[in-house]
């Protein structure tokens, strides 16, 4: 056991297996020591095995009606009550973790490269290609994001994908900028001089040696807005312009709450718990991922 | 022995390692400081800047600082309350930091950080602390101390950064300087012109200096005394003068790695540092 | 209520002293520089609220007039937006429509927008704005204090505050600060700005109902006005504080890390005096920029906390635009917040300058 942590510990790793073991396994202790970015590991693990699992966990048919049952207060049966159709809110919460994972996954998958991408080009490129690029960077940034959204949606129509269409389109600057930024050092560096003298295509090192290079801070970033991207989402399913009925969306689920939430307060309550508990477990590990791979910049 | 200005004995610091351990970086430092001046030289990360902070502790936790004894003038420093050591610190202790460029407040006037260290430990209203602050900056020999006085650290240069520094420190008349490195941030044609402003006023105000650096042809030049440190612990003791009698292994070492005019050597010899290590 | 943290660096430290003239032509080159890029980045802004209203839609003017509009409206609808034009020309109509203030009529009220939106704001801005000194008042101490006690329970539980701020719906606090504290309690008024039985009492003169109580001499009113605000106001002035106080902290741990701070404390400075003199004073700068940051994203809270609590303002006009597909409404309030977040953006960068003696 012993040598094997001082294998991992190694300060000149003999192969490059034991070199990426080795962050990996210094990068899991600095979490660890980390209580708060413990609980939010802890919390996006939660989600994705409840998403997984769904069927298995929920106690209820998420979109069975049974009038019968409506309003009812959390209890045995239904432990957190019913809704106005007489649905179990515990499965439907169970099952909402489906959407919001594939929310975030979605627009992460097509933002967080996008932006890249596009950083990555300004900053190889220089000249006007960087200036129009970073222009039009600064006006999405410059931009405050759940109204653009907002506007978006509207000119496409209400609906999940159109939702995430829209909250990706308010989220690839912010990635771009940080991809700008770390090319910028990437290119100036002698190891990509030397691709270049090799003949490599503009396309070949930006691709393959200057991307890779943005991972890490890209990875801090994407968790850290996982949050943003959550209340974004529930904030268009509350207006009613993200998923429809009878999609057990959380946001949506809170706005069906609206209209009891005088006297049937779980209504609207409980899928807010899930939104707040999901969105804080993002944001703590989004800080210990940060406090842990990027020592620089403790918090901010 | 009423001399005796500091009395440290088995001086121990230490900060936790990520592994869950401890790492000591000051072992059992043990010294004493009369009126004179004190060189203690080491490579960096010998610990020897720790122990000056440890000496005002101002070390902060998760660092920590243990010693069987840590007299100032008769007070035992350990067992001193927080305003108790606050009076301590400033009025009879100052040290000079390293580097006037990140050591001084950027948004404060020099006048105001140097009125702030008399005003601090000394009654005084704010008309009357004008005039011993600008004399202050006379006795650092800055020429014309009312502009001075208004400037920004900015707006200064190193050296005259540093000399604000001094005025600072000494202005409310400390028993003891320590001197962290005061000279290794500037440039080398202002070192000495500090270098003399220090001992100049060291010597008129009949204080106890500690003079922390690595640089040991300065120290032996400079001190009285010199403890040469490697690793957190004292490896050398001897009188400036005597410095080439030294005959441990380490401080042999330093000597020989220190370049000479009158020599022709086609490498300087590398530091054996197992040679100071306990085994 | 994402609001990007984008601090900007402390200036460079530069040794050239500028003489008071000197110092002035730099001044107006910035101002100048400021303008010029504030004016890029709305005249951006255009052409993304164009292309969302013009280039999106299948059929852009059955978006700006409903499509149970009869065909000759339709016809000379289509003809006034110019729709027949190339898109250069129709943006830059567009443009010289927007700068004259003329968004187009608004469908679901039937006014012109641009009365529409003078007459809403002034309600959005007096929430934000009590909302902003909450986040203010609260905020930076709460942030310094974490600073200065790193590590211990009281900064945990800041920090897990400051969070909060990213993890919770606005709408859904609002939401539960109605159930408890209005419905339950009786400590806040409901939603909506007064009681009902004072509607209408108070010619609008600033639109800022405080005020214009005040003014027409109606105590009862300001006092019931100040009652259906206290919910709101606490909801946004939390996410206020919670960005404000873990922005403080942040540039504080910076502050307290520094050399200089050693410095204070070896000459004896007593612990809050180095805190509130010496770390914070440098700290003060940069904090305008992260209010005014914080102020711009109350503004787009607004717009969820507006639809909760019946608040006649900018961001309700701007749902109940969106879901009666009133293009023309959502557009010219998205392109209103842009432009006051776009202005406050750059003007705390102008104060920043200005104040910061090493910017000088």
């Amino acid at each position: 056991m012993s040598g094997t942590i001082a294998w991992l510990l190694d300060e000149t790793p003999t192969s490059r297996m034991q070199a990426r073991l080795g962050r990996l396994y210094r990068l899991t202790l600095a979490i660890l020591a980390n209580p708060l970015a413990v609980v939010g590991a802890v919390i996006v693990l939660t989600l994705v095995l409840t998403a997984a699992f769904a069927p298995l966990i929920a106690t209820h048919d998420p979109i069975a009606q049974s009038l019968s049952e409506r309003l009812k207060p959390p209890s045995a049966a239904h432990w957190m009550g019913t809704d106005e159709l007489g649905r179990d809110i515990w499965s439907r919460v169970v099952y909402g973790s489906r959407i919001t994972l594939t929310i975030v996954l979605l627009v992460a998958a097509i933002a967080a490269p996008l932006g890249m991408v596009i950083g990555a080009v300004a900053a190889y490129a220089g000249g006007w290609i960087d200036r129009a690029l970073m222009g039009l960077t600064d006006i999405f940034l410059s931009m405050p994001k759940l109204i653009l959204a907002l506007a978006f949606v509207a000119a496409l129509g209400p609906g999940i994908e159109n939702a995430i269409i829209a909250i990706a389109i308010t989220s690839w600057p912010g990635y771009a900028r940080i991809a700008r930024a770390e090319a910028l050092v990437v290119r100036r560096s002698e190891f990509v001089a030397a691709v270049e003298l090799q003949g490599a295509s503009a396309w070949r090192v930006i691709v393959s040696n200057i991307l890779p290079l943005c991972v890490s801070s890209m990875i801090i970033r994407v968790t850290l807005d996982m949050a943003g991207i959550i209340l974004t989402a529930a904030g268009l399913g509350f207006i009613g312009l993200g998923a429809q009925p009878p999609v057990p969306e959380w946001g949506a689920m809170i706005s069906r709450g609206r209209s009891f939430i005088l006297d049937q307060w779980w209504v609207a309550t409980m899928p807010g718990f899930a939104i707040v508990i999901v969105s804080l477990g993002f944001c703590l590990l989004g800080d210990g991922l940060r406090d842990a791979l990027d020592p620089r910049r403790k918090e901010g | 022995m009423s001399d005796t200005l500091l009395e440290i004995r088995n001086l121990r610091v230490s900060f936790p390692t990520l592994q869950g351990g401890r790492v000591e970086v000051v072992k059992g430092l043990t010294f004493g400081l009369g009126r004179e001046r004190l060189g203690i030289v080491g490579e960096s990360g010998s610990g020897k800047s720790m122990t000056g902070r440890a000496i005002l502790r101002l070390i902060r936790p998760p660092g920590r600082v243990t010693a069987d004894r840590m007299d100032f003038q008769g007070k035992d420093l350990r067992s001193l309350d927080e305003s108790a050591m606050r009076a301590v610190r400033g009025a009879g202790i100052a040290m000079v930091m390293q580097d006037p460029k990140y050591s001084l407040n950027p948004v404060m006037t020099v006048g105001e950080q140097i009125s702030e260290a008399l005003e601090t430990h000394e009654r005084i209203g704010r008309r009357d602390v004008r005039r011993p602050v600008l004399e202050m900056l006379e006795a650092v020999r800055i020429d014309d101390p009312v502009r001075v006085a208004k400037l920004y650290p900015h707006e200064v240069s190193g050296g005259m950064g540093q000399r604000v520094m001094i005025a600072m420190m000494l202005i409310p008349r400390p028993a003891v300087l320590i001197a962290d490195e005061p000279t290794s941030a500037l440039d080398v044609s202002v070192q000495a012109q500090v270098l003399d402003i220090i001992d100049d006023l060291v010597r008129s105000h009949g204080m106890g200096l500690i003079f922390i650096s690595h640089d040991l042809d300065l120290v032996a030049g400079y001190c009285d005394r010199i403890l040469v440190m490697n690793r957190g612990e004292i490896v050398e003791e001897c009188a400036a003068g005597r410095l080439s009698e030294a005959t441990h292994p380490y401080t042999r070492g330093l000597l020989a790695a220190v370049p000479r005019l009158d020599e022709v050597r086609d490498e300087l010899p590398v530091m054996d540092r197992r040679a100071g290590a306990p085994a | 209520m994402s609001v990007e943290a984008s601090i900007a660096p402390v200036p460079g430290v530069s040794r050239r002293q500028g003489t008071a003239g000197r110092r002035i032509v730099r001044l107006a080159q910035n101002l100048g520089a400021v303008g010029i890029s504030v004016f890029l980045t709305v005249l951006g802004l255009m052409a993304i609220t164009f292309f969302i209203g013009r280039v999106i839609p299948i059929d852009p003017v059955a978006a700006a007039v409903g499509d149970r509009a009869p065909k000759d409206v339709y016809e000379a609808t289509r003809l006034a937006m110019g729709l027949d034009r190339p898109l250069y020309e129709q943006f830059y109509r567009y443009c010289v429509a927007v700068f004259r203030g003329d968004f187009g009529m608004s469908l679901s009220t039937g006014n012109r927008v641009v009365d529409d939106i003078v007459r809403v704001f002034p309600a959005t801005f007096e929430m934000a704005s009590i909302g902003i000194v909450v986040g203010v008042l609260l905020g930076v101490p709460m942030g310094v204090w974490a600073a200065a006690r790193q590590g211990s329970w009281i900064d945990q539980v800041i920090r897990v505050l400051g969070l909060m701020g990213y993890a919770v719906p606005a709408f859904w606090l609002g939401l539960v600060g109605l159930a408890v504290f209005y419905a339950r309690l009786r400590w806040v008024g409901g939603p909506g700005r007064l009681d009902i039985a004072y509607d209408g009492m108070v010619d609008p003169v600033t639109g800022i109902l405080l005020i214009d109580a005040l003014l027409a001499g109606e105590p009862a009113i300001a006092r019931n006005a100040l009652w259906h605000l206290a919910l709101p106001c606490a909801v946004l002035g939390f996410f206020s504080l919670a960005y404000i106080a873990r922005m403080t902290r942040s540039l504080m741990l910076d502050q307290l890390g520094q050399e200089f701070i050693v410095t204070a404390r070896v000459k004896g400075v007593p612990e809050w005096k180095v805190i509130w003199k010496h770390a914070f004073r440098p700290i003060r700068i940069p904090l305008i920029t992260v209010i005014g940051l914080s102020y711009a994203g109350l503004l787009e809270g607004s717009v969820m906390i507006e639809t909760i609590f019946s608040w006649p303002g900018l961001g309700n006009y701007i749902t109940t635009a969106l879901l009666n597909a009133d293009m023309n409404a959502v557009l010219a309030g998205t392109l209103v917040i842009g432009a006051v977040f776009i202005v406050i953006n750059k003007a705390s960068d102008v104060l920043y300058r200005i104040l910061d003696p090493r910017a000088r």
